[in-house]
């Protein structure tokens, strides 16, 4: 560990609230229907998509249509992504587009591919530069991209306007709300970024693969393509899906120590905003303060372990000889799966901040991360994606976690719970336990499977044909990563074939892109609907103002209730399984 | 209903054109306008021919020719050595011949592997017999993690300052250099922290070995 590695994290935590703090207001006021600078520029355009799309503006939604919205349009999505995916080969896609005229996936692949970024996951079981035309990764994939990150958004929004709702059951419209997000959130800032990302190295351009004559006459064939365009958007929706295979540690994706610094902002800053826009438009701050203090703390403490374990090395390593203190300039630690540019203090926190929201990006292999190293992204995970979390999906599940943190301290001073003026009653309290178990319910059931079946075992890597703890990590990582939406991979899980690397179809394995699929539209979808009905039931309540008796939600001792609550139920959930593979792997220097 | 799935329909239809082909053309456009270099690749040439991107990484190694004339294959790979006169870049798993950038892969090693082990001794092992004639008192305590362990992208383009400088007594001897000339260079090709704290310093390896070349005129 080095003091850089330290102040590293430190300064980004730093920079990161000093941004989120002004976005928050500024999202507070879109959503509110003020006008702000950019209306200037947005308000001609938006009116015209409100025409083009026949959405009557003044059409307000109750819960169950504003639903009904959001399950109609994804699935549109859904369906206009897999037509994209299987024919990105057909006789209309121009060869510029297509240059290494790669086959479209088998309905299996496409079928997970699709599931995973309509849903916001961006699990890839395919290897980008070998399988998916620039075609295909601008108009399938950077869409979704976009629209995912907008769904989650509005759902969050439309949660908020439930909780302050003083009248009727109104949650906005769905229209409004996304074309909002899309002009006045993602678009300035994705093309400010993505310019800012070009200018330091990464690439956007439609020219065919190079060949490079390397210094000593070998050749090298170099994958090119709009990187940057979908690079940006990638982080800035929490999405996740490289368009490399190695995602964020691709230098072509994260040239420079900077992009990787401007690539962890861009992560974390609607997440973090989206907290402020919270405390905002409850009309107290504090509310706001509160949970993201809940949400720095825990980021930290993630971020702390992972440097610690990771500077420490691996069992691996140290069986091979090999010295990993920091010694003359060299950081030392696991630099296994890690590039130099970045180290270890930055891939660990790239890492973690990729696991805590539900973006899923990497900068360094999660799979070559130590025992307790990789433990942590795996615990973020099993926090159900609510430090920080996913654009949107974090706000609203950690907003889930509250009223179950209110209900539990009301229970234990004996009041009825009030939140913001509601009365918390037993519906709400059903739906928002409901929507707290899905994600895990879905990630252990899929697990299970995975592993006790034949079929499921088939994709578990072995160690000269023993199955190891490893194993079990990258299969239990695998649908926990799929259920919270997130992503990332411990990549030794095998879900396709690619017979020939370099330039050839994969094809799938069935059972496990099955799996993944359905475990990542059941947990992205019914949480949504819960997240939505709670909304829809607390808009419609009367509001009493707090009394001398209402346990305060915006001061330090129910910031610590509620990491209590958001702990137990994570580690009560996760703890066996986490046990079985990364802890075990953690506590031992043996070798399997 | 009929009202919203046309609205969907519509929706979906038009943000894709939006946003998968004005937004992307339109940073293209201006990339290529403002950043040409490096909206390309940063390429770097050498009397007009590619050599490859001064972010890609390449291995300095060539084949190794059997008794047959042909070069020789171990589990159906090309097997190279590195050639000395040149500084290495860091191990890499790509599959096809190492830092293949048309597949970028993970080498997926996990922390408490038994074949993790062996990869690293193996590496280190060969950094050692690659160094030690030209550097005596180099110990395996010495030796850098980078240039032992496989790197995330497996096409990693840098390494770290320790290895260069292992590595410089080798060139050095092999270029008929002073030491210091080669130091200078890789002090030269280094690229230092993001914004002065973030990351790690790091010496461009394709670069230096160009500017070697340049130095020395490519051969020994």
């Amino acid at each position: 560990m080095t003091f850089t590695g330290w102040l590293t994290i430190v300064l980004f935590a730093v920079a990161l609230t000093a941004l989120a703090l002004p976005l928050g207001g500024y999202m507070a006021k879109v959503y509110t229907g003020q006008r702000v600078l950019l209306s200037t520029l947005f308000a001609g355009p938006e009116r015209f998509l409100y025409k083009l799309l026949r959405v009557d503006t003044n059409r307000e939604q109750d819960w169950k249509a504003y639903a009904k919205s959001l399950i109609i349009f994804s699935l549109a999505g859904w369906l206009l992504l897999y037509l994209i995916l299987r024919t990105q080969n057909a006789f209309y896609v121009p060869h510029a587009l297509n240059p290494l005229d790669f086959k479209s996936g088998t309905w299996n692949l496409t079928f997970n591919t699709t599931s995973s970024f309509v849903t916001n996951t961006n699990w890839q079981y395919y290897g980008g530069e070998t399988t998916l035309s620039y075609l295909s990764q601008m108009i399938g994939l950077t869409v979704q991209n976009w629209l995912s990150a907008g769904v989650g958004i509005v759902v969050a929004v439309a949660l908020v306007r439930g909780i302050i709702g003083r009248s009727g059951k109104s949650l906005g419209n769905f229209w409004q709300d996304l074309v909002r997000t899309v002009l006045y959130v993602l678009t300035p800032i994705s093309v400010l970024g993505a310019l800012v990302l070009v200018s330091q190295g990464v690439i956007q351009n439609f020219s065919h693969y190079l060949t490079a004559h390397t210094v000593t006459g070998l050749t090298q064939s170099i994958a090119m393509g709009p990187v940057a365009s979908q690079e940006v958007i990638k982080e800035l929706g929490t999405n996740g899906g490289g368009f490399f295979n190695v995602n964020s540690a691709h230098p072509f994706e994260n040239p420079t120590a900077f992009t990787n610094l401007f690539e962890m902002l861009l992560v974390l800053i609607i997440p973090a905003a989206l907290v402020f826009m919270y405390g905002r438009m409850t009309g107290n701050r504090r509310q706001g303060y509160a949970i993201y203090g809940v949400m720095m703390f825990m980021f930290l403490a993630a971020a702390a372990v992972a440097y610690i374990a990771e500077a420490h090395g691996s069992p691996a390593q140290h069986a091979a000889g090999i010295h990993t203190h920091v010694l003359g300039g060299s950081v030392g630690g696991n630099m296994e799966g890690k590039e130099q540019r970045f180290g270890i203090a930055a891939s660990a926190l790239f890492d973690t901040v990729t696991t805590v929201t539900s973006c899923g990006a990497v900068n360094s292999a999660i799979e070559s991360f130590t025992g307790i190293g990789g433990a942590v992204p795996m615990a973020n995970l099993s926090a159900s994606e609510v430090i920080f979390g996913g654009v949107g999906t974090g706000l609203y599940s950690m907003l889930l976690y509250v009223l179950l943190a209110v209900f539990i301290g009301g229970l234990m001073v004996g009041r009825t719970p009030e939140w913001l003026g509601k009365k918390i009653e037993a519906r709400e309290i059903k739906l928002a336990g409901l929507g707290v178990l899905i994600t895990p319910l879905a990630a252990l059931f899929c697990t299970a499977m995975a592993t006790a079946t034949k079929a499921g075992r088939a994709s578990i890597s072995e160690v000269a044909g023993v199955k190891t703890p490893q194993g079990f990590s990258e299969s239990f990582y695998a649908y926990l990563s799929q259920a919270n939406n997130n992503g990332s991979a411990f990549a030794g899980y095998t879900g396709y074939i690619q017979p020939n690397a370099g330039n050839a179809g994969a094809h799938g394995v069935t059972f496990a892109d099955l799996l993944g699929g359905f475990d990542m539209l059941v947990a992205r979808y019914l949480p949504i609907l819960f997240v939505l009905a709670v909304a829809g039931a607390l808009a419609g309540k009367r509001f009493t103002p707090a009394g001398l008796g209402t346990m305060r939600t915006d001061n330090p001792t129910f910031a610590v209730l509620l990491i209590g609550v958001v702990v137990l139920v994570g580690a009560l959930t996760f703890f066996p399984a986490l046990l079985l593979g990364p802890i075990v792997q953690g506590l031992t220097g043996h070798l399997y | 209903m009929r009202r919203e799935i046309v609205t969907a329909a519509i929706a979906i239809v038009v943000f894709t054109v939006l946003l998968g082909l004005v937004y992307p053309l339109l940073i293209t456009g201006v990339s290529q306008v403002a950043f040409p270099g490096n909206a390309d690749g940063q390429k770097l040439y050498v009397n007009g021919r590619l050599v490859g991107s001064k972010v890609i990484g390449q291995p300095f190694t060539t084949p190794v020719i059997g008794k047959n004339g042909k070069p020789e294959e171990k589990e159906e790979e090309v097997v190279t050595e590195p050639v000395k006169r040149y500084f290495q870049s860091r191990p890499s798993a790509t599959e096809g011949g190492a830092y293949n950038a048309a597949a970028s892969a993970f080498s997926n090693r996990g922390p408490n592997s038994k074949l993790t082990a062996e990869a690293d001794a193996e590496n280190l092992k060969a950094y050692l017999e690659l160094e030690k004639p030209f550097d005596p008192t180099l110990s395996a305590a010495q030796v850098p993690v980078d240039a032992v362990n496989t790197s995330g992208s497996n096409l990693d383009p840098q390494i770290s300052q320790p290895n260069a400088r292992i590595q410089a007594h080798r060139v050095a001897a092999l270029r008929h250099l002073p030491l210091a000339a080669v130091d200078s260079l890789i002090a030269k090709y280094t690229s230092g922290r993001g914004l002065g704290f973030a990351g790690e310093p790091a010496v461009d390896v394709l670069e230096l070995n160009l500017a070697l070349d340049r130095l020395s005129g490519g051969k020994t």
